[in-house]
């Protein structure tokens, strides 16, 4: 770990080094974690890495230049500024620009960094993969997954006053236990490495590879489905993705251009973007340093409003909800804190009332087929399950949706009463299950 | 560089390692990107530092810094965390056959270096391409994309081996969306996912003329907005070789990748269908089918001189007349079914471990011309450029997407279709595979973008083919 005043000694020395640039902005990522990974029921990988990496973005005039290194020291840093001055001088103006932004206000201080996680060992990480493969190795089944500790900080100054630091630290465990012809599958993450039940995990996992043993075939076609909070922080993901970014919307390509005020799910969803909710990883500011604001993406069912980096909002003339990714970014603003309301239904009974239904533990390898109509395919894998009168009575073989998340929201049913957080890179998502009255599967595999 | 890096092997082995190796890695890379006619990224970005991985007691370890000063702590911590992975061993430990020591220097070859050209000749190339595009109607987003790659790696083992190899990537590609109609259509040249990409210089970029396609891409994407939708119906395909070498990648390429199959990627990328018990015997498609794999083949991104095993890069068969023959392996793997690695363990970076990934995994070209093969096609569907892709966690069920089709009637092509997909099994969709392309068709196309692994690994793999007709596909799923 670099910690505060190294880290703001880097920002400064980049600063420094950028003079010559009429304006410079300078992000510091440093990361340090251990990934303990298993698979039929042993350890096969074990790492640790530590990085810190600088990135530049200086601007003459109207033209900029971009550098990274990983050299953090006098002379990197040094090297790293001067070829981004030299890619600036050479390049074209971009009369778009806005400049970068000046956003000097106070952030709140959100504290997401445990020292329970940052001195996690590798030994307290094996301990715990040994205790789920007995316990797998006991049941004749066999165990995949990781355990990964960490920790990681994002500092950023620019030449017009922003200085932002943060610390967070994350640790995350997912497993899937096989037999010949099941799987299970568990996940958690959280900032505090204690707040994870990794015992727990793992009878969530042989549970469902029990009870999916000698899977059935289903064909394909329409079914009212449960999707657990898995399956459904994957769909979220993509609706933000795909529908809330401020670029795509000024240039005319999300649904949200014909939808925005309308309704577009059933009335008990909402979902927003949120960095500054500690249910989630928060991080009170943007890759530009830019306080970031909650935006309702979708709110009781209706439509809401796209986000916003500084470029996009200038242009559009509205105001920047902090939403940038680092730069250089062509792709544009994205909501990466998002929460979706838990409803009033008992994750237990989710499936009454479904006579002949899908239990979906999870998806896999989902991408959009038509964006704009924000429509998915992908599989269903590691617990699907046929729902019988209110029951899970047995696991089927997988199968293909191919389906528009805006169609499966207007058909929610149901909302579980609980929420899960899932964390990745640099953001989280915080969701509960569902019950949909019809979802749209595609096709069946073999297994 | 290699006294340091024997010191380090040495250390490792000092400290109860079995087997070592280090890798040291400095990469340098240049990206530029133009949108509506905006020069939006030009960055120039160094990354480097070095790995140490190491075989105690049976187990693995690893760790890494981006400072070689260092080196004392990476070791330490490798065999500490090694030792940790005892705690839940394999049964009788790793096998992990040795190999003689290897020395020498590869070299990526190339025509032009695409670090000394100017930023201003590459500017220039990327506005007028971008320019064309825009002169269409309808053309909302216009973005071309350039992309190079330096990557100087040095490796070193505890078996005596020392290997450095100069390597060199270079990319580029145009791309266009097109609003209007109440549709969003987009459309990729010379590939989708923002370039192709291979190993070599400048001189690729030169061959894919980007400002003399430009226009040619932008008016069909606009075309698309109006084109009719794909019907929904079981027909003929033929795939074009940017669509055809995506289907070889999931298809076959992580299907026959031995560590998926023996289930060490079981919990994030997944298994494979492909088990060892059906080496040898098992039908993956038809007579016609010859897949392998070749990390020697001039150009291919999947190219290089050593695997980060120290295993020199080679080409074995993966599909011979139809029949499942050979997986891509590495050493700890290739022990597991008795076979020599095929030389494909690959690490993204300095701070990752290797694992089994793709070099090139190639089509071998069959005997039609492409004009043939269409003028003998009564009805069917010519798909074109990647859009999207889905296939399940053992490589069976799959779902493209392609960003444009031609219909094919009385053997011609005739009007655009929109929204094409295709989905099937693997094994039922190549055993219908009926005709392939000759050599005057096949091509190197570079995957820049393959994930897998955790901590997550994007590698740069390649796939050469040239254009194949499948019978009875199902089309038109969404």
């Amino acid at each position: 770990m670099l910690g505060q005043q190294q880290t703001e000694r880097i920002l400064r020395e980049v600063l420094d080094l950028a003079k010559a640039a009429d304006e410079a902005e300078v992000v510091v990522f440093t990361n340090e974690s251990g990934l303990t990974r298993f698979a039929e029921n042993y350890i096969h990988q074990n790492v640790v890495e530590r990085n810190a990496q600088a990135h530049v973005r200086v601007v003459l005039g109207k033209k900029l230049g971009f550098g990274s290194t990983n050299r953090v020291d006098g002379d990197g840093l040094r090297e790293m500024v001067e070829r981004a001055l030299q890619t600036a001088s050479l390049s074209e103006d971009n009369p778009d620009f806005a400049g970068l932004p000046a956003d000097n206000r106070p952030v709140p201080t959100i504290d997401v960094f445990r020292p329970s996680t940052e001195r996690f060992t590798p030994r307290r990480r094996a301990e715990a993969v040994a205790r789920l493969i007995e316990a797998c190795q006991a049941k004749g089944l066999r165990a995949a997954g990781a355990f990964e500790t960490g920790l990681r900080e994002i500092a950023i100054a620019n030449s017009k006053g922003v200085f932002r630091y943060q610390p967070a630290t994350v640790a995350d465990f997912n497993t899937v236990v096989m037999s010949d012809d099941s799987s299970g599958f568990a996940n958690a993450s959280a900032i505090d490495v204690h707040d994870l039940d990794v015992d727990a995990l793992a009878r969530e996992a042989i549970d469902k590879a029990e009870r999916s043993r000698h899977p059935i075939d289903l064909p394909a076609g329409e079914y009212p489905v449960v999707l657990e909070e898995y399956a459904v922080a994957n769909l979220i993901g993509f609706l933000a993705y795909l529908g809330f970014n401020g670029m795509a919307y000024r240039e005319g390509r999300t649904f949200l251009n014909e939808k925005r005020g309308q309704p577009i799910a059933a009335p008990g969803i909402s979902i927003w973007d949120d960095g500054l909710d500690p249910r989630g990883l928060a991080q009170p500011f943007d890759f530009e340093g830019v306080a970031k604001r909650r935006v309702d993406l979708v709110k009781s069912g209706i439509a809401g409003d796209p986000v916003y980096d500084h470029q996009t909002a200038s242009l559009a003339k509205v105001d920047n909800t902090g939403h940038a990714l680092p730069a250089p970014n062509s792709y544009g603003p994205i909501p990466l804190h998002l929460f979706m309301a838990p409803g009033a239904t008992p994750k237990t009974e989710l499936a009454k009332g479904i006579t002949r239904g899908i239990w979906v533990t999870r998806f896999h390898y989902v991408n959009p087929v038509q964006p704009r109509q924000t429509i998915l395919t992908g599989m269903t894998r590691d617990g699907t399950f046929l729902i019988e009168d209110g029951q899970i009575t047995r696991g089927i073989k997988n199968l293909r949706f191919t389906a528009s998340i805006l169609e499966a929201l207007q058909r929610v049913e149901a909302i579980g009463a609980t929420t899960r957080q899932f964390i990745n890179t640099y953001g989280s998502t915080v969701v509960p299950a569902l019950r949909i009255g019809s979802f749209s599967f595609s096709g069946a595999t073999t297994f | 560089m290699k006294e340091q890096l024997f010191k380090i092997v040495d250390a490792a082995r000092s400290q109860g390692a079995q087997y070592a190796d280090v890798r040291f890695l400095r990469e340098e890379n240049e990206i530029l990107t133009v949108k509506n006619g905006r020069v939006e990224g030009l960055s120039k970005n160094t990354d480097e530092g070095f790995g140490v991985r190491v075989l105690v007691d049976g187990a693995w370890g690893f760790s890494s810094s981006p400072t070689l000063a260092l080196w004392e702590r990476v070791v330490r911590e490798a065999v500490e965390v090694a030792r940790c992975s005892g705690l839940a061993r394999k049964a009788g430990g790793i096998s992990f056959p040795g190999r003689p020591a290897v020395i020498d220097h590869y070299r990526t070859p190339f025509v032009e270096d695409p670090f000394a050209i100017s930023l201003e000749q590459k500017l220039d190339l990327m506005l007028k391409a971008d320019a064309a595009m825009r002169e269409v109607p309808d053309i909302k987003v216009a973005r071309t994309s350039l992309g190079f790659l330096r990557i100087e790696k040095h490796f070193a083992n505890t078996e005596g081996s020392y290997i450095r190899q100069d390597l060199l990537e270079s990319g580029g590609g145009i791309e266009c969306t097109a609003v209007g109609a109440g549709d969003v259509q987009k459309r990729s040249y010379p590939n989708s996912f923002g370039r192709q990409q291979l190993t070599g210089g400048f001189e690729h970029i030169r061959a894919m003329d980007l400002p003399g396609n430009a226009r040619r891409i932008a008016e069909e994407c606009r075309a698309l907005l109006t084109a009719p939708t794909c019907p929904s119906m079981v027909t003929t395909i033929i795939l074009d070789p940017t669509q055809l070498a995506l289907q070889i990648h999931e298809s076959c390429g992580h299907a026959v990748e031995l560590d998926r199959a023996l289930g060490m990627e079981a919990s994030y990328a997944g298994t494979s269908f492909l088990t060892p018990d059906k080496l040898g015997t098992f039908r993956y498609g038809s007579d016609i089918v010859n897949l392998y794999q070749d990390g020697t083949v001039p150009n291919g991104l999947g190219t290089f001189g050593y695997d980060d095993d120290g295993v020199a890069a080679c080409r074995t068969d993966i599909v011979k007349n139809g029949i499942f023959v050979g997986y891509l392996s590495n050493r700890e793997t290739a022990a597991e079914i008795g076979h020599p690695s095929s030389g494909a363990n690959r690490a993204c970076s300095w701070n990752r471990i290797p694992i089994v990934r793709m070099t090139n995994v190639n089509l071998a070209p069959g005997t039609w011309s492409f004009d043939d093969l269409i003028a003998d096609t009564d009805e069917g569907l010519y798909l074109i450029t990647n859009k999207s892709w889905s296939i399940d966690d053992k490589r069976v069920n799959f779902q493209f997407g392609t960003e444009a089709a031609y219909e094919i009637k009385n053997g011609r092509l005739g009007r655009l279709i929109k929204n094409a997909t295709y989905t099937g099994l693997t094994p039922e969709f190549w055993a219908n595979c009926d005709a392939i392309c000759n050599e005057k068709h096949w091509g190197l196309w570079g995957t820049p973008n393959c994930g897998k692994g955790e901590p997550s690994q994007i590698a740069h793999v390649g796939h050469g083919c040239a254009p194949a007709r499948f019978r009875r596909v199902r089309v038109g799923v969404a």
